[in-house]
Formats: structure tokens, C-alpha cells, sequence
């Protein structure tokens, strides 16, 4: 019964003042729809960022790392003393992991595992007339790595596929496809670190958006990658594993060191960068959001105190007639939060309105192949964020001018008549 | 022995600002229910501030406020509030509606206030005192498109919704022509003598303190006449 008394006399001065409340409350629409569309398209172009690198890289990578073996002899032989050995030499690493079948097998039945992918790479020299260049060639298990790495994605000349169904084939870095003056059905000349000669059969382009990696990269199946290097179907040298949980990744990575007896490199750690760069582009978005929504804070506070200074009158007989210093503040309390709330509800609409309208917009880059719009991230979050800050500002905008009314003496306004 | 409704024991007040000034010297009388007094005296004698104090609207005072014999002085702004609700009835000189508002809506702004009785019930008492003071009307109209005399019975409805134990006035005539002062002094007198209802009116019309009941005449700060 109060509260709807309270609810009816908030909405009349509102109602009264419906150009000042609209423009109040517009200040808060736009700048709710500008927090959103800021954070949607800022973290839609962060995922996209993000996505160049950690969608193609393995949460936990196994590997055997060429280097001196830690024990070295003399040491077990001579515990109590300090032994200088210089010139330490890797010599009888293999960059080949052991035993690589059972280990697939195993990972590959972890419930933390969505997928597990073999690989290996090797360095070779692509023969261009009389140059040789350089060229990393990764072998990989062509359907596993659609699935797990959205391999296929990136191939945007010929098939992917054909690289596992077409027998010494390859498929080439666009940049290193330029280079070479090669299309898809050419066949180029390739020399491995052996000095073994073989020719192979472009069967796509790989693209990824990084442009020094196109010069380098490309990919062949395993089987075909084997046979450059004249080794054995069990020879891999890498194993790819993806998580459900991205988070896992660190704990999973020093688990399968220990148990497997490689090496293992978590995501985390193989793309600090990466993730300082996003936080940072968050924080710079939050922080243009924030300051929008204060800003707007700003003009409902004037609005607020305005219409105080105007409706002393009223605030002084409803004060004599028996409403009490809290019914008064709760008054303008109401006001002030149903400014935010209808102008941040509306700015929510707008938000989403113009993060589809960014999401339309043509975006095409070489760089990108697989992106024909703007980004967009259209996590409900936001949203949420959008909604609450709204209310806050604009209830902390109200609570200064609310506590003023609520403090005008009566007495002193019906005597200044 | 009649019921007493207000009393007022050794009321002091100062104003301390710029300098102190005693503008109330020891205050004390009591008003009976059904009686219509007067409160006359010259600009500047403290007729008005006294009126505040026994509104309970002005705390900053020495002495004891009694109202429908409970006492007033120290109590919360809160329950001040409540109790200017319930048992005070006020006119101003100037009417203070709410310009937001109709007529009706302003008579029941305090009712809604008091939840005593339900938003039709207080709509249908509204109604009756608008009836009862000749403005019926005039009950959907916005408040500020009234006439002056007009507005001021609308301000003496808004008092009487609670039905209050005491209507308190300052100068409710002050603003008025004759013929719309006539009006009021017949709607207070009426209320006084039909309806037993107790009225204390501050004003410095001579003609009008005449014809009420009592007179209590104040000079600096003291009461002279009572």
C-alpha cells in the first residue's frame, strides 16, 4: 500500500518532467548500448585474435626435447663432489617419442581428453631452380586435425582430405606457394636434411593469417612425412592433446610428463602473450564502458537535484502532511532507479541491435580466411554487467539528491512564502 | 471537563543564527477539543514560529509539546511524521497542492498515506469533503488549473481527510479576497460549530480572530491575551 503510494507520486513527478526524465534517461540508454557493443565487439575481435593461435594449438603438447641428459655419469659416480664437465653433447636423444603407439592409446582413453592427434615435422628445402628454401613440413593425421584444430578452416585452395588420400602429397603455406610459383595439382622437389630427393603433389593452400608462418609451414599426412624421413609408421614426435577443460591444461601437462617420461608444454605456458594481450583489451574495454555509465551517472544527479530545487513546494507539503524523511528519499530513490532501469533496459536492446548490425558489416582480410564479418561476442554476461551497472549508477546518482530532499526542513520553505 | 487536545508547557525558542535571539518566552496554554481559537498578533511576534513548534514540524525548541495528551518533544522524525498524519490538519496561506496531481488525488494524498482505509474508501472520503465544501466538481481537474479560492478549499479538504483531532492555520485567509476569505471563515466556523472540530488559526485579520471562539494574542514572544 506504501509502496504503490510511493510508486504513484515517483511516477507523477516523473511524468511531470517527461523531456528532462527522457533525456536523463536516454544518457543512460546510449551509454548502456555503447558498454555493450564496445565489450561484444572488443571480445569478439579477442576470441577472433585468440583464435589464430590457440584454436590451431594443443593444450598439452608431449615431445621429447633435444638436450644433454641431466645425469651424466660422473655424477652418479662421484656423489660427494663437485664435477665441472664442459661441453656437455645431447648425443644419444632421440626426437622421436618412445612407445608412442601405447601412449596415444592411453591419453586417448583419459575422460579429460576430448581428442589426441599425432604428429611429426621435419625441416626440408624446397628446390626452386637453383635456390633451396626453407620449409617445415608437419605431418598430421589430416581427419584428426579437422576435428580437434579446425584444420579445415584454414585450407582455402584444393582439400584437405586430399592430403591423406592422395599419395605423396602436400599441401603448401600460401606465402611458401607464392614463393615456389606452385598451384594446386604442381608438383615441387623437396630435399630433406637426409639429402633424399622426392617430388610431391600440391593438393591445397594452407592459409592461416599469420604471414611468416605461411612462408614456413606445410602439411603432409604422417604416412607421407614418414617416408621422407625413411623412418617407421610408429615414429612421431609430437602428440597433440585437447581438453574439455582448457583450464586443466598446466596440471594435465606435468601429470603425462611424469607418467609418459617427455616433455609437456601446457597452452598457458606456450601463449602467455596471448593471454596478457586479451586481458589487457578486456580491461581497456570495461574501463571506456565504466566511465560511459558514470558519465550518464553525472546527468541523472543533475537532473535529480534540479527537479528537487523545483518541487521544494511538494517535498515540504508532503513532508507536513505526515510522509516521513524516508518516504521522501524513497521517492526520488524510485525515480532515480527507474531512469536506470528503463533507460538501461532499452540501452540493452540497443546494444544487442547494434552488435548485430556490427556483426553484418563485410570484413574481409587476406590475413583472415575464415572471416567474412566483424566479430562479435554476444555472451549474455555483458549484458548482465550492462543491466547491474545501470542500476548502480544510477542509484548511487539518485542517493545524494534523495538525501537532500529527504533533509529539506518544511518549515523553513512554507515560512519563505 | 472538557478534553483537552494541545498543550503547550513553558515553550522557549531562540534563533541562533546570525545572532541569538529569543523569539518565544515561556509558552504555556492548552486548547480544548471543538474549540476554534485564534492566534493574533503583530509581524515578527512569533505567532507563526509557535505554530511550527505545536505542528511538530520544528524540533529545536525548549519545553513540552502535548498532543491528544501524549507527549511530542523528543521524539523521532519518523513518528513526528506519522502523527502530523494522523492528528494534523494543515492550511497554509499558500495552498501547496501538488501540481502533478488532480484535485481528488491531492485531497488523498494523506489518506493513501495513513492506509487506514482502502484506496476506494479513501477515494469515496475525498469525494465527501469536496461535497461538503462546495468543489466536487472540480475532482478531476489538475490542481493547478483551479482558481486561488478554489485551491484553498481544496488545501482545507487535503486537512480534514484524516478526520484530524486539531486543523492548524497560518494566515489560510492571508492570500484571499473578501468574499473568498468570507467563504473560508464560514467553512472553519461550520466545521467548529457542526462538526465539532477543533481549529487553531494563526492570522492578523482582527476581523476574522473576532468572530471565532478564542482569542490568544502574542507580543514579542509572549502571550498577552488568552
Amino acid at each position: 500500500m506504501k509502496g504503490k503510494l510511493i510508486f504513484g507520486i515517483a511516477k507523477s513527478l516523473l511524468l511531470a518532467r517527461w523531456r528532462q526524465t527522457l533525456v536523463a534517461a536516454v544518457g543512460v540508454t546510449f551509454s548502456i548500448a555503447m558498454f555493450i557493443t564496445l565489450l561484444s565487439f572488443m571480445n569478439g575481435l579477442n576470441d577472433l585474435l585468440d583464435g589464430l593461435i590457440l584454436n590451431r594449438t594443443p593444450h598439452v603438447r608431449l615431445y621429447n626435447e633435444i638436450k644433454p641428459n641431466k645425469n651424466q655419469p660422473v655424477n652418479a659416480a662421484l656423489k660427494d663432489s663437485y664435477n665441472f664437465i664442459s661441453s656437455v653433447k645431447a648425443g644419444i636423444t632421440r626426437q622421436e617419442i618412445y612407445n608412442s603407439g601405447p601412449v596415444l592409446q592411453t591419453v586417448k582413453n583419459d575422460p579429460r581428453v576430448l581428442g589426441v592427434t599425432p604428429r611429426l615435422s621435419t625441416q626440408v628445402f624446397f628446390n626452386e631452380g637453383t635456390i633451396d628454401i626453407t620449409g617445415l613440413i608437419n605431418g598430421i593425421d589430416v581427419e584428426q586435425e579437422m576435428r580437434l584444430f579446425n584444420f579445415g578452416d584454414y585450407v582455402t585452395a584444393g582439400s584437405a582430405m586430399d592430403a591423406e588420400n592422395v599419395a605423396n602429397s602436400i599441401i603448401l603455406g600460401k606465402g611458401l606457394a607464392e614463393i615456389l610459383v606452385a598451384d594446386v595439382g604442381d608438383v615441387v622437389q623437396v630435399t630433406t636434411a637426409q639429402g633424399e630427393r622426392f617430388s610431391l603433389k600440391v593438393v591445397g593452400y594452407f592459409q592461416s593469417g599469420i604471414q611468416e608462418y605461411d612462408k614456413v609451414q606445410c602439411y603432409a599426412s604422417i604416412a607421407t612425412t614418414q617416408k621422407l624421413l625413411g623412418k617407421p609408421a610408429n615414429y612421431v614426435t609430437d602428440i597433440q592433446v585437447k581438453l574439455y577443460d582448457l583450464d586443466m591444461a598446466p596440471a594435465v601437462a606435468k601429470e603425462y610428463a611424469k607418467v609418459f617420461n617427455v616433455d609437456a608444454e601446457d597452452i598457458q605456458t606456450a601463449n602467455a602473450q596471448f593471454d596478457t594481450g586479451s586481458s589487457i583489451r578486456t580491461l581497456i574495454s570495461y574501463a571506456v564502458g565504466v566511465t560511459l555509465l558514470i558519465v550518464a551517472g553525472f546527468g541523472i544527479f543533475n537532473i535529480l537535484n534540479m527537479m528537487i530545487y523545483e518541487k521544494m513546494d511538494s517535498i515540504a507539503i508532503l513532508k507536513a502532511t505526515g510522509f516521513s524523511g524516508g518516504d521522501v528519499n524513497r521517492i526520488f530513490l524510485v525515480i532515480a532507479l527507474s531512469i536506470g532501469f528503463f533507460g538501461g533496459a532499452v540501452g540493452l536492446v540497443f546494444g544487442f541491435i547494434f552488435s548485430v548490425i556490427i556483426d553484418n558489416i563485410p570484413f574481409n582480410t587476406a590475413a583472415l580466411p575464415t572471416i567474412k564479418t566483424y566479430p562479435i561476442n554476444y555472451s549474455p554476461i555483458f549484458y548482465m554487467i550492462g543491466g547491474t551497472f545501470a542500476l548502480i549508477t544510477t542509484y548511487f546518482a539518485g542517493y545524494f539528491p534523495a538525501r537532500k530532499a529527504s533533509r529539506v526542513d518544511p518549515v523553513e520553505i512554507i515560512r519563505g512564502k | 471537563m472538557p478534553e483537552t487536545i494541545l498543550e503547550a508547557r513553558h515553550i522557549n525558542k531562540s534563533f541562533h543564527d546570525p545572532v541569538t535571539v529569543q523569539v518565544l518566552h515561556d509558552i504555556t496554554f492548552s486548547v480544548n477539543k471543538g474549540e476554534f481559537v485564534s492566534v493574533i498578533g503583530k509581524s515578527g511576534c512569533g505567532k507563526s514560529t509557535l505554530l511550527y513548534i505545536l505542528s511538530t514540524m520544528d524540533t529545536d525548541y525548549n519545553g513540552e509539546l502535548l498532543i491528544d495528551q501524549e507527549v511530542m518533544t523528543g521524539r523521532k522524525d519518523v513518528e513526528l511524521a506519522a502523527i502530523r498524519n494522523e492528528k494534523i490538519g494543515f492550511v497554509f496561506q499558500f495552498h501547496y497542492l501538488l501540481n502533478e496531481f488532480t484535485v481528488l488525488r491531492n485531497v488523498m494524498l494523506p489518506g493513501l498515506r495513513l492506509a487506514r482505509y482502502s484506496a476506494q474508501e479513501v477515494e469515496h472520503r475525498a469525494m465527501e469533503r469536496l461535497k461538503m465544501l462546495g468543489i466536487d466538481h472540480l475532482a478531476d481537474k489538475a490542481a493547478y488549473r483551479v482558481s486561488g479560492g478554489e485551491k484553498q478549499r481544496v488545501a482545507i479538504a487535503r486537512a480534514l481527510i484524516n478526520d484530524p483531532h486539531i486543523i492548524m492555520g497560518d494566515e489560510p485567509t492571508g492570500n484571499l479576497d473578501m468574499r473568498n476569505s468570507e467563504m473560508v471563515f464560514e467553512i472553519f466556523k461550520e466545521l467548529a460549530e457542526v462538526h465539532n472540530q477543533t481549529l487553531l488559526i494563526v492570522t492578523h485579520d482582527p476581523g476574522f480572530a473576532e468572530r471565532s471562539g478564542r482569542i490568544i494574542e502574542m507580543e514579542d514572544g509572549r502571550i498577552i491575551r488568552m
